[in-house]
């Protein structure tokens, strides 16, 4: 059961409007006159995907974005493939924003939800397929033969009578063929390239310093921000006195723009130090007084009230009013930071008739809405590039930053690089948000499950965000790993209730599965304990009507060694998930050292379909384990009279080298779609992880993160 | 101030206070020694000062006057990559990549001094390095191939 995918406000959820920054409404701008098919005078282009050079080089065009997720890699892959072309051999470019590159998953040109090569599957097979059917119709045009007489492979097509020509011989009159209509795909079978771990085409540039991220840019007389942004949740400036900064060296400027005040100087230290001898009075706002006692004080009240409903089946009320025993359970979750290691930055020129905006963003698609916005340029004005970024997880969807260094850019009249630094990044964040969770799990007198009531109670952040595709309380984002509740149970309810904690929400990787996959998946051992079960077995009995889940949750428990004693003082825990149409099963190793767990082993069983590139799949699952992991156990975010109280990785400290446990991640082979890997395992690792803690030490966890046991 | 970066001379016109960070980065154009946390709690900005890793965001460019300093440009000085750099594509370890400079620059440091290192002791030099897409595993998988790679 995926309900996920079948949700169609969910994806479609661009199409109507988004909501930024400020909380602007606007209606979606599609830029669909930028040209992107085009022959740029060196090479040609059969279609938005490819280019070919008449020295053979082969360029494809990546409309997702890199922030690890190898995404410049797997999309080329499908391109490649059936373009038929040498793929150590390809080069990589970002696309501009433009309609064709809509992820048809999203509604936008947009990278997230794990949706890049879902989205890509078919559409970059049949791209690159398509290119090829246009220079062996080209090639059978020079030649005059038929074009079934001519065939692409590996960068040449061949005809008969031992004629041959090169992609990049072929490709002007390739260009100008009309593009197939009926375009057939080669077999599973027949793959050279797709399913294979081939090796990513960025680390070269990664592993030499030369990988230009968003810091990276200069442009001809760019000057340096750096800004000062309210220390208090939506403060604004009241009044400022720059006099010593002015007098500063290196300094050119110093503006107001809407979020704060900006230094404007040679360097980016020197705009830095600037910056700090400013001297400015903020008006704090409504958002004063917020602090952790009061959120958690109005979660709570909140959670007494009802919610909406998102998922009901038979009764559950009646057989909770009517069950000989009922679990009545609480979780929370806390307040996390995105915190990429390149924080926010962006660099913009804006000129009376033009902008160009280079920058990380998960989202170029809508820099020239915003942009256009605050300068009144028109989106058809604003040139977007996208560079590499030093991490995303959600945080780059919003483009905020590339609005503040645009208005700075307007402000002095040339090109500016606006730099965060750390501290402005961790406190400037949007935010996963903290929510409350009851379960209720009602049993007969056997012990059978016969009810399971999970009431969600927290901030909407599409409400935020996205919020045309909140509909009468429903935010289709708060109830991942709850609306697919897979077991077999006769009665369910889900509800959710927004209430807004005052702390800026944000999507973070793997949105709300990283919330309610730790409510229902610690829920599920309690459930088991109550009864008498091993939770392993109890899950298995409780999932005959999916095999998928049970094959993998066998595979784990053989590959961890489920039941056997991993040594003294060491316990394990299983979690296990749906979501983004990928299967997970999670076992985890622990033990407690010195008052605080410590994960040793993380053993991970992934179904996600068929793969693109099995290596990366692999990575995205050691990656999540290792983001989730940081999240669960090392720390969180709180707020005190309105401000953020963490600011940089002391305060909020990351899981280091030292304390990795080690991932074992188990790939099924399956012919079933392809899934999303960059963002599901994030949610099984807080409940495997205080299962496993349960286990050894009998107490349960209910409230994250775990700092202690 | 004078100083040697990646084996050639430099003068630099900076206040001595300014982090060597932002005199490598905006005055010099080498930007491949990252920003992350300006308070020598991550490692990206790690680059070596007379062979040593020092944080250079957190060391005054004062520090490095007369002094040779080599950043991850200055590895594969020559076109050829170093040893680390070759382990690195081999394991494929980055995935953003953002931090990777730091770490291959503390791993460089490293095997500079532990010929064969143990695991411990790559967790020990290579704890002050974070890395927020996870990539410790291959880390340390590259470490020890550089180190046969070196042998």
């Amino acid at each position: 059961m995926n309900t996920t995918m079948k949700n169609p406000s969910r994806r479609r959820f661009l199409q109507t409007s988004a909501a930024v920054g400020g909380g602007l409404t606007l209606a979606m701008y599609l830029p669909g006159g930028v040209k992107v098919a085009h022959a740029d005078g060196e090479s040609y282009s059969p279609n938005a995907w490819v280019r070919i050079a008449p020295d053979n080089t082969v360029t494809i065009l990546v409309a997702r974005s890199e922030m690890g997720q190898g995404v410049y890699t797997a999309m080329p892959q499908l391109v490649a493939e059936e373009l038929d072309v040498d793929f150590s051999k390809i080069r990589i470019e970002a696309a501009p924003p433009a309609e064709v590159y809509i992820n048809a998953l999203l509604g936008g040109q947009l990278t997230g939800g794990s949706t890049s090569v879902r989205d890509a599957w078919e559409k970059l097979r049949i791209a690159g397929a398509s290119a090829r059917m246009m220079l062996e119709g080209a090639a059978a045009q020079k030649w005059g033969v038929a074009a079934d007489q001519c065939k692409g492979s590996n960068g040449m097509v061949s005809g008969p009578d031992g004629k041959s020509a090169s992609y990049g011989e072929l490709a002007e009159a390739a260009s100008k063929m009309a593009v197939p209509k009926d375009v057939p795909l080669k077999k599973p079978e027949q793959w050279k390239i797709v399913g294979k771990s081939v090796p990513r085409l960025d680390l070269p540039a990664k592993v030499n310093g030369s990988a230009e991220f968003g810091i990276d840019v200069t442009l001809p007389g760019m000057a340096y921000a750096s800004v000062a942004m309210s220390p208090v949740i939506d403060g604004k400036v009241a009044s400022f006195n720059a006099d010593k900064a002015k007098a500063m060296p290196g300094v050119q400027a110093i503006v107001q723009y809407s979020r704060g005040v900006a230094v404007v100087a040679d360097s980016f230290w020197q705009a830095k130090q600037a910056r700090d001898a400013l001297d400015i009075t903020w008006d704090e706002g409504a958002k004063a007084g917020l602090n952790m006692d009061g959120i958690w004080g109005g979660l709570r009240a909140s959670a007494k009230e009802p919610g909406v409903t998102y998922r009901k089946e038979g009764d559950a009320e009646a057989a909770i009013k009517g069950a000989a025993k009922v679990l009545d359970l609480e979780y929370e979750t806390c307040f996390q930071s995105h915190s990429p290691m390149e924080a926010m930055n962006a660099v913009a020129d804006v000129r009376a008739d033009s902008a160009t905006i280079i920058a990380p963003n998960q989202f170029q698609q809508l820099i020239p809405v915003v942009v256009a916005g605050v300068t009144g340029l028109k989106p058809e004005q604003v040139e977007v590039k996208t560079t590499y970024l030093g991490g995303g997880f959600g945080r780059r969807v919003e483009v905020d930053y590339t609005v503040d260094a645009a208005e700075i850019s307007k402000a002095v009249g040339k090109p500016v690089k606006m730099v965060w630094t750390r501290e402005d990044d961790m406190t400037h964040d949007s935010y996963r948000p903290a929510t409350h969770n009851r379960v209720q799990a009602a049993l007969d007198a056997d012990g059978k499950l016969l009810a399971w009531k999970f009431a969600i109670t927290g901030p909407s952040i599409s409400s935020r965000l996205f919020p045309s595709i909140v509909k009468d309380g429903l935010d289709p984002f708060a109830v991942e790993a709850a609306e697919n509740y897979p077991y077999d149970v006769p009665n369910i309810l889900l509800t959710y209730r927004i209430h807004d904690t005052g702390v800026t929400p944000g999507y973070w990787r793997s949105v709300s599965h990283s919330l309610n996959c730790f409510v229902a998946e610690s829920a599920m051992d309690e459930i088991a304990r109550a009864v008498n079960k091993d939770p392993l077995e109890y899950r298995m009995s409780l999932l005959g009507k999916h095999p998928r889940y049970q094959r993998i949750l066998a595979m784990a428990a053989d590959k961890a060694g489920w039941g056997k004693s991993g040594g003294e003082g060491k316990a394990m825990g299983v979690a296990v998930m749906e979501g983004y149409g990928t299967y997970l099963a999670q076992i985890s190793e622990v033990s407690v050292e010195n008052g605080k767990p410590r994960v040793h082993r993380v053993i991970n069983v992934i179904d996600c379909g068929m793969m693109v590139n099995p290596a990366i799949v692999r990575a995205q699952v050691e990656s999540s384990v290792m983001y989730g992991l940081t999240a669960a156990i090392k720390g969180e975010i709180t707020v005190d009279k309105g401000r953020i109280q963490q600011n940089n990785f002391d305060s909020y400290p990351m899981l280091r080298m030292n304390e990795m446990p080690k991932c074992e991640t188990y790939l099924v082979q399956s012919s079933e779609k392809p899934g999303g890997v960059g963002e599901p395992v994030v949610g099984l690792i807080p409940p495997s992880v205080a299962n496993a803690l349960h286990t050894l030490t009998g107490k349960r966890i209910r409230k994250l993160p775990i700092l202690s046991v | 101030m004078d100083m040697t970066v990646n084996g050639k001379s430099v003068s630099v016109d900076a206040a001595p206070d300014t982090p060597l960070l932002w005199v490598l980065r905006d005055t010099l154009g080498m930007t491949g020694t990252k920003f992350g946390c300006g308070k020598a709690l991550c490692g990206a900005c790690t680059v070596h000062l007379n062979g040593e890793p020092v944080r250079s965001c957190s060391t005054p460019v004062s520090a490095a006057a007369g002094a040779k300093v080599t950043t991850i440009e200055g590895l594969s000085a020559g076109g050829s990559l170093h040893a680390v750099q070759k382990a690195w594509i081999q394991e494929q370890v980055p995935q953003c990549g953002y931090c990777q400079s730091g770490q291959i620059m503390s791993a460089v440091a490293l095997l500079s001094k532990a010929k064969d290192p143990t695991d411990a002791q790559i967790d020990d030099a290579m704890s002050g390095n974070i890395c927020r897409c996870g990539t410790y595993q291959q880390i340390r998988a590259a470490i020890h191939r550089a180190a046969k790679m070196m042998a």
